[in-house]
């Protein structure tokens, strides 16, 4: 009886508003990011959202945060059930996995808006934009100017970085002024993304590769050739001669090594530089060494995409190009520490504004960075190349660990019917 | 027997049914689809559509072979030798990656022995398997005495009339409380290799003598720490599991052995331990499968590492299944997990029957 | 036989104690450390770990991590959904393992011992390896709301209870502790008339005292501390996340490792209080098993 009269009553409120008129015709558009416990960005992403559906009334945003952590695997699930929202970000060298997969549609967002944009947030495959970014990450050599001047070493440059041999000679005038328990920390203890992001643009120096990417169908050559096994003999003496710790380095060295005069060098991002600055005064922010075949970075942090299944790509795509207001990018740095998408955004944060303390970053996205392999198989290679990584370091031999990682590869692109390439 | 007293199909299925359905439901209806999918070549994320391809996982999983290295020999025959006196052998890469030997593409050395001067090398299509398999099984050996054993230990510790036993049963069993991944956190800090928890205290206690061990970076040490540590994290648990059992043993039978002046071992002996046969059957078979189902202590404290001395099947499963997006490839290792504690139970079984 | 000193009784009884007190230790020192550490500033935290400060309350003491921890992430949220989940579960599992067990236990039937074979046989499954065919069967699951039937199970609390519901394990813990039970109580009640029905609930029941919390506190325990993979496959709104999951709010880039460990202490908590709880029914159960005897 009850349950009668309050449905009925139900109904007749829903006709009324329905007569009210578009308030109730918004169309919900869900959308999805990887990071639940971050204030500051679920923040910003909040107010771009509440902007947002304010700004018309055809369609609201609903919005949920995932753990980073486990982000990919929440998404991958959701697609397996078939429950994908229609917005979610995606992290750039994974885009085209989920691309091939079937996860993603193409962005329909006016080019020119993104021209000016780095190249690391902005995700392509098959020439098509799958994905935009509001910020990109970069990572820098961390040393303090007092010992660079102390040991007599030169301050590189972008345009001219330290050589292999003067990055040796660096490590090892750290290691004989016996101030520091290492030369230099390299975060070995975080072996998820962290290994290929960070360490294969060394590999990429020497001359090496994760993959062949002529034809991202076989590793052998790239990863186990002779600049790969150079690299790996290098890879090898850091850890052997005692410059880095290993694999089971502490985890809080990221965070407090450099810091604490643990380490004279910091291999580490940009997110860490601002907590860094305030407790070490002269900090300076290297460009990688040129091992060779130049100096290279990682490029390509998270993006936003639209789902293949979004039954409104127009309102999804409304909603990207709104986000891609300099105002928001510009929060999104001042409030994360990371690197703004374009320079009219820098422009506007204090710390990467021309003359910025950390305005090198941006000149390191801009000109150093080179994205991680594209190709849908890049998951699995990031996972083998991490694993003969922590190998080598731990004392594996080189050519075998190297040779077994190219198997792994090429098998699984085989097991793929070479990933749609 | 009164058997016909108890025998009574209706009421035994109307019992039985309920709890049998949801199992039957969520977990064996399940477990049949990750075995059809480990004859196929399912992807997690994969626009091709999988293929039935029989037992060919199970080959790339499980296949060996043995092969000779004939020592390195200078222009006059003579065998080579490094520095060290120790003979010089090949890379084994030459016989893997050699277009003569096809058979061999893509394996690896597992192990290796000498015989006379050539060196038998065993290669394996899935090196990091074999290896996984291996930790598991030294695991499950050495956690089940350590951590049955300890529990016992426990319980009698605690099964005793005495002011405040609650609070030290409540304290023994805290760190079951607590969720393994929790767990496993703390005790990086603990093991950390230079100012870790361990190392601090070891030093303490022999007045600075003690060198420093990184225990989950080193090969020799790793396993033993996971292993020390989960017997530590669990061993509240099967103290419990004992202690209910030995809550069904009568106090009158204790009060007829004091009275016919038994020593404690013989109270042990011929009162306790028959009373706890069903517990202790109950306690083995649970450590045992706990053991093969190693997985968070791996996935929090080493990744497996170093140089794979801690990889384990579940965690390779989960490694492959999910990070690999290789669904098949996980449900093989799963299946043949699955047969193997199959096989080691129904070898407990009879072993544990027998002793009856 | 000779009368034992009143001095002797005491140095035993010493000795005792002093045993029970450096095993306490053993157990305790790890959580300590979380306690302790949930009141220091991270840098403190991170440096008190090369000495028995790390055990000590000392230095820089608050409780901003927990502040700041429940600024993070919805804890309160969290912990009632993980506590709604596992008490309706637990309660359940009790009810239909014990159901089971006693049904394999005292009763016999055509294809019992085949059916416990094949539970037994589930104990060797781990659930990471049928978790994605589990989402897949479960995303298409039907439910019969009050308002029709529904099609999938996803982002609900039924989704995390009812596959946990029953387990080999807690099945099986009843099964080892049924067979000590006397079997004459129950013949001696069949004679007298008694359904099976009344067996359970009057004769066997109030005498599975200790395997009740046995298997309540594992279950518990289980279902509180160890639901991380399932969830986050099968719930994507913050609604229904549990406390696992929930722990990865606080590993961002840096982590933040007093509020780990204030999070850490905070969702330890519950599972105590329950622990504590269910110590009673051990104690209660003494005398009931006494009397059976």
């Amino acid at each position: 009886m009850i349950r009668t009269a309050t449905r009925i009553a139900l109904g007749t409120v829903s006709a009324s508003m329905l007569l009210s008129g578009a308030a109730m015709a918004q169309t919900e558009l869900t959308m999805w990011s990887h990071g639940a416990g971050n204030d500051v960005e679920i923040k910003v992403l909040n107010q771009i959202i509440s902007d947002f559906n304010a700004s018309q009334d055809d369609y609201k945003v609903v919005f949920e945060s995932f753990p980073q952590g486990s982000y990919n695997d929440s998404v991958v699930a959701a697609a397996l059930a078939g429950n994908l929202p229609c917005i979610l970000d995606v992290d750039g060298p994974v885009l085209p996995n989920w691309v091939w997969a079937g996860y993603l549609q193409p962005l329909q967002i006016d080019e020119s808006k993104i021209e000016t944009f780095l190249p690391g947030t902005k995700g392509y495959w098959n020439d098509q934009l799958y994905g935009i970014g509001f910020w990109d990450a970069a990572v820098a050599l961390f040393a303090r100017k007092s010992d660079l001047e102390a040991w007599g070493l030169r301050m590189p440059t972008v345009d001219e970085p330290w050589t292999k041999d003067e990055f040796m000679a660096a490590l090892d005038a750290a290691k004989e002024s016996g101030k520091y328990e290492f030369p230099l920390d390299l975060g070995m203890n975080d072996q998820g993304e962290w290994y290929p992001y960070a360490f294969s643009p060394f590999l990429e120096s020497f001359g090496g590769d994760i993959v062949d990417r002529t034809t991202y169908q076989t590793a052998e050559g790239a990863l186990n050739g002779d600049a790969a096994i150079e690299f790996g003999e290098w890879w090898q003496s850091l850890f052997e001669d005692g410059y880095a710790p290993g694999p089971a380095e502490d985890p809080a060295d990221q965070a407090t090594g450099f810091i604490n005069g643990k380490f004279a060098f910091q291999w580490n991002g940009n997110w860490r530089a601002v907590a860094t600055m305030a407790e070490v005064d002269d900090v300076v922010f290297l460009p990688a060494p040129d091992f060779g075949h130049g100096n290279i970075i990682g490029a390509a942090s998270w993006q936003y995409a639209i789902s293949a299944t979004c039954p409104n790509p127009e309102g999804a795509n409304a909603f990207i190009e709104f986000a891609l207001d300099d105002k928001y990018l510009a929060a999104f740095s001042e409030g994360m520490g990371l690197i703004p998408s374009t320079p009219t955004a820098a422009e506007m944060t204090e710390m990467y504004a021309e003359g910025g303390p950390l305005a090198t970053f941006y000149d390191l996205s801009a000109k150093q960075a080179m994205v991680r392999p594209v190709t849908p198989g890049y998951v699995v290679q990031a996972k083998v190349f991490t694993k003969a990584l922590a190998d080598i370091a731990n004392g594996a031999d080189v050519a075998d660990t190297l040779d077994a990682a190219v198997d792994e590869i090429d098998s699984n692109i085989e097991n793929n019917q070479g990933y749609g390439h | 027997m009164a058997s016909r007293l108890t025998r009574s199909n209706r009421a035994g299925w109307l019992f039985a049914l309920p709890g049998f359905s949801l199992l039957f439901l969520f977990i064996i209806i399940p477990f049949f689809f990750a075995f059809w999918l480990s004859l196929t070549n399912q992807r997690l994320v994969s626009p091709n559509p999988a293929e039935f391809v029989g037992l060919e996982n199970y080959r790339k999983l499980l296949s060996v072979a043995v092969v000779t290295l004939e020592p390195e020999r200078d222009e006059a025959g003579q065998i080579e030798r490094d520095s060290d006196g120790a003979i010089k052998y090949p890379r084994v890469r030459t016989i893997t990656r050699n277009s003569d030997n096809p058979q061999y593409r893509g394996m690896g050395e597992w192990f290796r022995w000498h015989s006379g001067d050539n060196a038998k090398v065993v290669i394996a299509s899935d090196v990091v398997f074999m290896k996984a398999l291996t930790n598991t099984l030294i695991f499950a050996l050495f956690i089940v005495p350590l951590q049955g054993g300890g529990a016992l230990l426990l319980a009698l510790l605690i099964n005793q009339k005495l002011r405040g036993i609650n609070a030290f049963r409540t304290i023994y069993f805290l760190p079951v409380v607590v969720s393994i991944v929790v767990i496993s956190l703390l005790w990086r800090f603990i093991y950390d290799g230079d100012d870790g928890l361990l190392n601090s205290l070891l030093g303490m206690l022999s007045f600075g003598l003690f060198e420093p061990v990184d225990w989950l970076g080193r090969t020799d040490t790793a396993l033993g720490s996971i292993i020390v540590m989960s017997a530590w994290q669990a061993v509240g648990f099967h103290m419990v599991i004992w202690l209910a059992g030995l809550q069904t043993i009568s106090p009158t039978l204790y009060e007829a052995a004091a009275i016919e002046g038994s020593s404690r071992w013989q109270t042990f002996r011929y009162v306790t331990w028959p009373g706890l046969r069903n517990t202790a059957v109950l306690v083995l078979i649970v450590i045992t499968m706990q053991a093969f189902a190693l997985f968070a202590q791996i996935n929090v404290m080493t990744n497996g590492g170093p140089l794979d001395s801690t990889q384990t099947l579940v965690f390779q499963a989960v490694e492959r299944g999910y990070g690999k997006q290789d669904i098949s490839g996980g449900s093989v290792i799963s299946v043949v997990l699955f047969l193997l504690v199959l096989l080691i139970s129904a070898v407990q079984g009879i072993l544990t029957r027998e002793r009856k | 036989m000779a009368l034992v000193s009143a001095e002797n009784r005491g140095l035993r009884l010493a000795s005792r104690y002093a045993t029970l007190i450096v095993v306490a230790l053993v157990f305790m020192f790890p959580l300590v450390f979380m306690v302790v550490s949930s009141l220091k500033p991270d840098q403190q935290l991170l440096s008190d770990t090369s000495s028995l400060r790390a055990f000590l309350p000392v230095g820089d003491i608050s409780l901003d991590n927990y502040y700041a921890a429940f600024e993070r992430a919805p804890i309160g949220r969290f912990m009632l959904n993980s506590m709604f989940v596992t008490v309706t579960t637990v309660i359940l599992s009790i009810l239909l393992c014990s159901m089971a067990a006693f049904s394999f236990v005292f009763l016999e039937w055509r294809g019992r011992n085949v059916l416990l074979t094949v539970i037994l046989a589930t104990l060797i499954i781990p659930f990471e390896t049928i978790a994605v065919p589990l989402l897949l069967f479960v995303s298409k699951l039907p439910w019969l709301g009050t308002d029709g039937v529904h099609w999938g199970w996803l982002n609900t609390y039924r989704v995390q209870i009812v596959p946990w519901i029953v387990d080999g394990l807690t099945i099986f813990l009843f099964v080892q502790f049924f067979k000590d039970l006397p079997r004459e109580l129950i013949e001696a009640a069949r004679v007298e008339g008694a359904s099976w029905m009344m067996i359970y609930r009057r004769i066997v029941m109030p005498l599975s005292g200790p395997v009740l919390a046995t298997a309540a506190i594992l279950k518990c325990l289980k279902m509180y501390n160890d639901q991380y993979l399932w969830p986050l496959i099968v719930v994507q709104d913050e609604a229904h996340r549990p406390v696992m999951v929930g722990l990865g709010y606080f590993f961002q880039l840096q982590i933040a490792w007093g509020e780990v460990m204030a999070y850490l202490t905070l969702i330890s908590v519950p599972v105590i209080a329950f622990y504590l709880i269910m110590q009673r029914a051990f104690i209660s159960s003494i005398a009931s098993t006494g009397v059976k005897g």
